[in-house]
């Protein structure tokens, strides 16, 4: 299932739109997770507060979503590009792959509310490939 | 047995009593039949399936995304006992339309997209949880006869 040309310039312009609220999203779309998805908690049991629009949500938000607009920089070749974040995946934070589709759908849901005109079918698969393709890059070093 | 608060119950009844039907279920299956392609393996019938334009124009995809989402009906009437609610639904879908039960779970992401779209920012981090937790509930009663 790998990024056609299609794909890859479907991301770019929705990234466009996105990255220019990226903050929010990032934010939103982690709180999400940690309340849909309640065992994802789990790897952070060192923050004082996991609620929706906390502090510590919402700037790990913004963190995690500048990597996603790192890896739309490197969609030519993200299985390299990705490698020293994978590396931190990996060693450091060992999150289990399955929880990147979670932090994925919930991405995508806020992506749909702040712009559902854009987010049609087709732009939508091309994202979900890509943010597929971005897990898989992220667990390349896992083993 | 799954419990459910009155928040949660409200939460789940408001959602469904503003839905409109022909316009959420033809959505919901037509982006499940494009963002999962393989899907579509269910629907050899239905003639033209061939590019996301005419899967989102073909009637017969409408008609049933519309059928979908009132199945979802039975378990709003009887959310205290979703499981033995859906146990012929369950059986139909295991031995006569021998549907994978992990497209439930895709059907049912895509549906939760498609409703964000249309309630917007009123799609708050709690009614999501909500919304996903009743989906999934449903979801595993659907996969529940399987043998």
């Amino acid at each position: 299932m790998s990024l056609t040309e299609k794909d890859k310039a479907a991301v770019k312009a929705l990234w466009a739109k996105v990255s220019k609220v990226m903050d929010t999203v990032g934010g939103e779309a982690l709180g999400r997770m940690l309340l849909v998805y309640p065992q994802t908690k789990t790897y952070f049991s060192h923050w004082p507060d996991l609620t929706p629009g906390s502090e510590p949500v919402m700037v790990h938000g913004k963190l995690i979503l500048g990597g996603v607009t790192e890896a739309v920089s490197k969609i030519d070749n993200l299985r390299g590009g990705l490698l020293e974040l994978s590396e931190l995946h990996a060693f450091k934070l060992r999150v289990d792959p399955s929880n990147f589709k979670m932090l994925a759908h919930c991405a995508m849901v806020v992506i749909a509310i702040m712009f559902p005109k854009d987010f049609t079918p087709e732009t939508h698969v091309a994202f979900d490939k890509f943010l597929a393709a971005v897990a898989l890059g992220l667990s390349e070093k896992y083993r | 047995m799954v419990e459910w608060s009155e928040n949660e119950r409200s939460i789940i009844s408001n959602i469904f009593s503003n839905l409109d039907y022909n316009d959420i279920g033809p959505k919901a299956l037509v982006r499940c039949l494009i963002v999962y392609p393989w899907t579509q393996r269910y629907f050899t019938s239905f003639g033209n399936l061939y590019n996301a334009e005419a899967i989102s124009t073909n009637p017969k995809v409408a008609a049933h995304g519309i059928k979908v989402l009132h199945g979802l009906d039975r378990a709003l009437k009887n959310m205290d006992n979703i499981k033995a609610t859906y146990a012929e639904l369950s059986v139909l879908h295991s031995e006569k339309l021998h549907v994978d039960p992990d497209n439930f779970k895709l059907l049912s992401d895509c549906l939760t997209i498609v409703v964000a779209g249309k309630l917007g920012s009123a799609f708050t981090p709690e009614i999501q949880a909500t919304f996903q937790k009743f989906l999934a509930v449903v979801v595993s009663a659907l996969g529940k006869q399987y043998h």
